[in-house]
């Protein structure tokens, strides 16, 4: 048993990214393809795919099968909705959601898009911007990820023609300009043959950006997280009673955004007593700054009396305090909403009883028309609804900040997640 | 020479052309606010850590003594100390196991001043509630009952484990809080939806579920991780001389339940193991590295998954794994 010295790495940061298309654009071929030119998959991984591509009579290894799924989904022809892929290049390690692209879609890429940097929705360059791809981009827009890469795929099939990317550019660039999208980048593939994806390639001359890969592994993500306003959610109270940590009271979460120093003033919501921080402890030791995703121990100056669930947020920052409030939700449940039921809802820290009101509008995600008749949603939609709550919760915009205006709806019956929301 | 070795890893990836000036993408410095992803991945796990012991009544984490389960217990110090974990550690023992493995389990449990309940399989054997075919076999699938046993006889209703999304193609679809019905069945198509970092952790009397913090973390995270933290690990995964068989491609190693079979030679050769699970079932891979960043090194130029290197039973069949976790594995 020997213990080995400590060892330092630099490294680059997680980039977490969701691929978005309809059935045989060529989501698991280009999947399949940044696995393998990164070097990620394994040989007997390989070897299995090469086995099941012979058993089903292809004259070659077809990558799209490397995602294939479990013996259930087989059977049953059916996908399940996220799987998680992982690669690394010496810049960046990646993380995947891989949503498949049918019935349940809408769902499942609100599920994968939820932790997500960055979506790349595929289109195919034969047929060129459709209603799937304008229900993409507007989730994309809805679950609020910050960068959307469109990759338009298949050129070889259209001759690597730059007449026909720049036609597609602009289609949706002008269906995009009605979206809240940060920062859209164009960019013309083939999955099959791998131009522009790890490689140029020889076949795309025109193209003056960068492939695929590149953009994955130099697109700036550190102001994906609300860096100004300090939100800790108080997850665990740490008082061990010790008789070495006898005085020892440390407040336990993660910061959700923004960052922290030792002295500085903190209010503590939803009691509004301030104090100051006496000291950011880890169990490294103490940090004189601390920035959100970061996992920390707060030690407070004053004794205040403090639980999960409670917020500490920095002086002057004025989150609203809400018994009530409007939220867009994507319902994922086959039961769909009652609004004479009691739900749960869960945010941040904090889960509390919950009515939820009739729609205001249900979004027609085809044509994003609004329809104010629907009287509830089913799996699968996406409508405005009020939210009601017994004690006030410590909210933002989720345009403001993902992590503390999102909520999720429980079932207080099955326990099931039947919704997610982000509050307007 | 680390930093070689993840290099290594990508080094047959070609150069990135130099295309910065007309890249449409600002690139630039690292940013003084970011985190390695190594930092990143281990916030999160430190995070789901305090959801489970929050919101479940009586968790417990699964240790083996095994290294993903050597990193759990590294990121359950730095979410609870100074406190004490808010959750015993709960072994289900074999009674295959490497004697190496045994010993530093103890140790490491005792070490941390943490409570350790070990509960075995040769208990369930001898109780009647598992049937063996031979003696000699697999005991991998069988620890499903000794551990539904032990969560009934203490009411745990969340155990957390260390497996990993990138192990196998049933875990790549688990959930982080995976829900289990009252016989710890796995149910791949009706799973709750995860949504941000908001994990519904409610189950019902007899139900459980079990979290998996390292879920995002791949083999080679949870070697960078050993060696940044100068974590301990049990002498088995260095490299060290071993009486081995050779058997379809894989290193048997000779023990009083893995005997020869006729006709084939035992050699000795110098491997380690990757895993350390039920020494009926767990090959080790031929090694010269004695130190942890040369195991990183191989780690990051291996070309053969972890559980298809070492793996005696998963082989057999695409979808073994997907089945024992459906039967309440872990
Ligand atoms: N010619 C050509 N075919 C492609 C390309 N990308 C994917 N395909 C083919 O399109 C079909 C559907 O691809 P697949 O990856 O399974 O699509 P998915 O349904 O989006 O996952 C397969 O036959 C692929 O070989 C491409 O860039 N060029």
């Amino acid at each position: 048993m020997c213990a080995p010295e400590r060892i330092e790495f630099s490294h680059g940061e997680l980039l977490r990214f969701i691929t978005a298309g309809s059935v045989d654009d060529g989501k698991s071929t280009l999947i399949g393809r940044l696995l393998h030119d990164s070097k990620s998959i394994f040989e007997d991984q390989l070897t299995a795919v090469e086995r099941s591509s012979r058993r089903r009579g292809l004259p070659a290894l077809d990558l799209s099968l490397l995602t294939d799924g479990l013996q259930a989904e087989r059977e049953q022809g059916i996908t399940i909705d996220v799987a998680y892929r992982y690669f690394a290049t010496p810049r960046r390690k990646f993380i995947i959601a891989d949503t498949p692209g049918h019935e349940q879609y809408t769902r499942n890429m609100v599920t994968g898009a939820s932790t997500a940097n960055l979506a790349i929705i595929l289109v195919d360059a034969r047929r060129g911007v459709l209603t799937q791809s304008r229900r993409h981009a507007y989730l994309a827009s809805l679950v609020g990820i910050p960068h959307l890469v469109v990759a338009v795929n298949k050129m070889d099939l259209v001759g690597y023609s730059q007449e026909v990317f720049d036609r597609i550019r602009a289609e949706f660039g002008a269906f995009a300009q009605g979206l809240d999208l940060r920062n859209v980048i164009y960019v013309p593939i083939s999955a099959l043959h791998g131009d522009m994806v790890v490689e140029r390639g020889d076949n795309l001359p025109w193209y003056p950006g960068s492939p695929l890969l590149e953009i994955l592994e130099t697109i700036e993500i550190d102001h994906d997280i609300n860096l100004d306003d300090f939100r800790f959610p108080v997850q665990w109270v740490c008082r061990p009673g010790t008789p070495e940590h006898h005085d020892f009271r440390g407040y336990m979460g993660r910061i959700e955004s923004g960052s922290i120093r030792a002295g500085d003033q903190v209010t503590v919501l939803p009691s509004g007593r301030s104090t100051r921080v006496a000291e950011i402890a880890t169990h490294d030791g103490p940090l004189g700054e601390a920035f959100a995703p970061q996992s920390v121990t707060l030690l407070l100056q004053d004794h205040i009396d403090i639980s999960r669930g409670d917020m500490i947020v920095k002086g002057g920052d004025s989150p609203r305090f809400a018994r009530e409030f409007a939220a867009m939700v994507c319902w994922l449940s086959e039961q769909p909403l009652d609004p004479r039921r009691k739900y749960l809802v869960k945010h941040t820290t904090r889960t509390v009883k919950a009515i939820l009101s009739q729609p205001g509008f249900r979004v027609d995600i085809n044509t994003l028309a609004r329809d104010t008749g629907a009287q509830t949603l089913g799996m699968n939609d996406i409508g405005e609804l009020r939210v009601r709550v017994p004690q006030p919760l410590v909210v933002d915009r989720y345009a403001d900040n993902r992590a503390t205006g999102s909520f999720i709806v429980i079932d207080e019956t099955s326990n099931n997640t039947v919704a997610a929301g982000m509050i307007l | 020479m680390e930093l070689a070795a993840a290099q290594e890893l990508n080094s047959r990836i070609p150069p990135a052309p130099d295309f910065a000036l007309k890249c449409p993408v600002p690139v630039e410095a690292p940013p003084a606010h970011g985190l390695s992803h190594l930092e990143a991945l281990e916030s999160e796990s430190i995070h789901i850590l305090r959801e489970v012991a929050a919101e479940c009544r009586t968790p417990a984490l699964l240790f083996s003594g095994g290294k993903d389960s050597i990193v759990l217990l590294r990121l359950a110090e730095k979410a609870f100390r100074p406190g004490k974990f808010p959750f015993p550690l709960l072994h289900i023992d074999t009674g295959h196991n490497f004697p190496e493995v045994i010993a530093f389990r103890d140790h490491r449990a005792q070490q941390l001043g943490e409570r350790l309940v070990v509960r075995s399989v040769e208990d369930s054997i001898r109780e009647g509630k598992v049937v063996l075919s031979s003696p000699t076999q697999s005991r991998n699938a069988f620890q499903s009952v000794t551990l539904l046993d032990a969560i009934a006889e203490f009411g745990f209703d969340a155990c957390i484990g260390g497996a990993r999304r990138d192990e196998e193609k049933a875990r790549a679809k688990e959930r982080i809080f995976s829900f289990r019905d009252e016989f710890g069945q796995w149910d791949p198509k009706n799973q709750r939806p995860e949504l941000w970092d908001l994990y519904n952790t409610r189950v019902r009397p007899g139900e459980n579920i079990r979290v998996f913090p390292i879920s995002n973390w791949t083999e080679l995270d949870v070697w960078q991780y050993i060696a940044r933290e100068g974590l301990e690990i049990p002498s088995i995964y260095y490299a060290h001389r071993r009486e081995v068989i050779r058997r379809n491609g894989q290193l048997v190693p000779l023990t009083d339940l893995t005997p020869p079979r006729a006709g084939e030679r035992v050699e000795t050769a110098s491997v380690r193991f990757r895993t350390v699970g039920d020494l009926t079932c767990t090959c080790p891979v031929e090694s010269t590295a004695a130190t942890v960043p040369d195991i990183i090194a191989e780690t990051a130029a291996t070309r053969i998954t972890e559980r298809g290197a070492t793996r005696m039973d998963d082989q057999t069949s695409e979808a073994s794994m997907e089945l024992r976790k459906k039967e309440g594995y872990f």
